[in-house]
């Protein structure tokens, strides 16, 4: 096995524990940070997977993508950020309540 | 302001019950590895669009193949995210910002690094704005070190001044997605598609873009930072 799938499997390995920590964890400022780790196995996975050709340089494609998903995730998570500060305004708490009908 | 926390919701909602977590990490595990199993089935090689954008490097305007990409052959994507910055600092905004930050004066190290920094922070992202057009760069990243370049200078206690807070910076904030929108308009005008340089001056146009993209993105950024919007005004 190359590295390129080495790489490319830390990705989904970032990936799902992203996803395990957004849905365990109560609190936004954790889900949020989640959601960051599960966009960057994403972006690894993409970069990984475009050092495919060998020999030649890497696909751009994948590599331009990346770029822009970075600039995404940075300005969602700016976005998310402000709205948990308003939640904890609103509600003197930054969690999700667990009221589950016991 | 500090609200007393009811005890019995910490208790519960810092936990989830073991047999859902035993479940979850099944799931969970089970996804991994269909994933992993998806990307290691994959052919180990791939020359993927590489080729095609090489093909055609000539007629894009620059000879960085990322820049190419992201400015000229799929310049829509790019001219969208640039929507998506704006849209995430107007809903920062429209939340009404962070409600009681308490500013403590910067010590003498911060202040005089920032001081040192910021003049060679600008200078590295105009050089990465240039090199872009050949090299690793670009706006996103010339963007970046001016966004932090924004980061330092707020962290330090400086703030922009009242004067500029109103149109000045709406103008900086919006011209990146601007020029980009009125580029390709002209484009359309003069009987080509939306974004469709002609390869005879699609240098100095990504350069433009570029440009006006890098100021916008570290402005965007800084100001996504300082999380509610300057005052405007005569005051102060």
């Amino acid at each position: 096995m190359s590295h390129v799938f080495l790489y490319a499997l830390v990705g989904t390995g970032l990936f799902t524990l992203g996803l395990y920590a957004l849905i365990v964890h109560t609190h936004l400022l954790r889900k949020i940070l989640a959601i960051n780790v599960m966009g960057s196995g994403v972006f690894l996975v993409l970069v990984a997977l475009a050092a495919r050709a060998r020999g030649a340089a890497p696909d751009p494609v994948p590599h331009a993508m990346v770029i822009t998903g970075i600039v995404v995730a940075v300005s969602a998570t700016a976005l998310a950020l402000a709205l948990m500060v308003r939640v904890r305004a609103e509600t003197g708490r930054a969690e999700l309540s667990e009221e589950r009908p016991e | 302001m500090k609200k007393t926390m009811n005890p019995k919701s910490m208790t519960e909602s810092g936990k989830i019950r073991t047999p859902f977590r035993l479940l979850l990490m099944v799931l969970l595990s089970a996804l991994a590895a269909g994933l992993g199993y998806a990307v290691s089935t994959l052919s180990s090689q791939s020359p993927g669009s590489g080729e095609w954008v090489a093909a055609n490097l000539e007629t894009s305007g620059v000879s960085n193949p990322v820049t190419a990409v992201l400015l000229n052959f799929r310049s829509y994507d790019t001219l969208l995210e640039m929507g998506v910055l704006l849209v995430a600092l107007l809903g920062v905004w429209s939340l009404g910002g962070i409600p009681e930050q308490r500013e403590s004066s910067p010590g003498p190290v911060l202040d005089t690094l920032s001081r040192l920094l910021v003049p060679v922070l600008i200078l590295v992202a105009g050089y990465l704005l240039w090199v872009g057009a050949h090299a690793p760069g670009g706006a996103f990243q010339a963007g970046s070190v001016l966004g932090a370049a924004g980061v330092l200078l707020l962290l330090a206690g400086w703030r922009l001044d009242a004067r500029f807070a109103g149109l000045p910076l709406r103008i900086t904030l919006t011209t990146g997605l601007g020029v980009f929108v009125v580029v390709g308009a002209v484009l359309m005008l003069v009987g080509r598609r939306l974004l469709e340089y002609p390869p005879s001056f699609a240098g100095a146009l990504i350069l433009l873009i570029e440009a006006a993209a890098t100021l916008s993105i570290g402005m965007t950024l800084a100001a996504l930072f300082l999380g509610s919007r300057p005052e405007a005004g005569p005051d102060r």
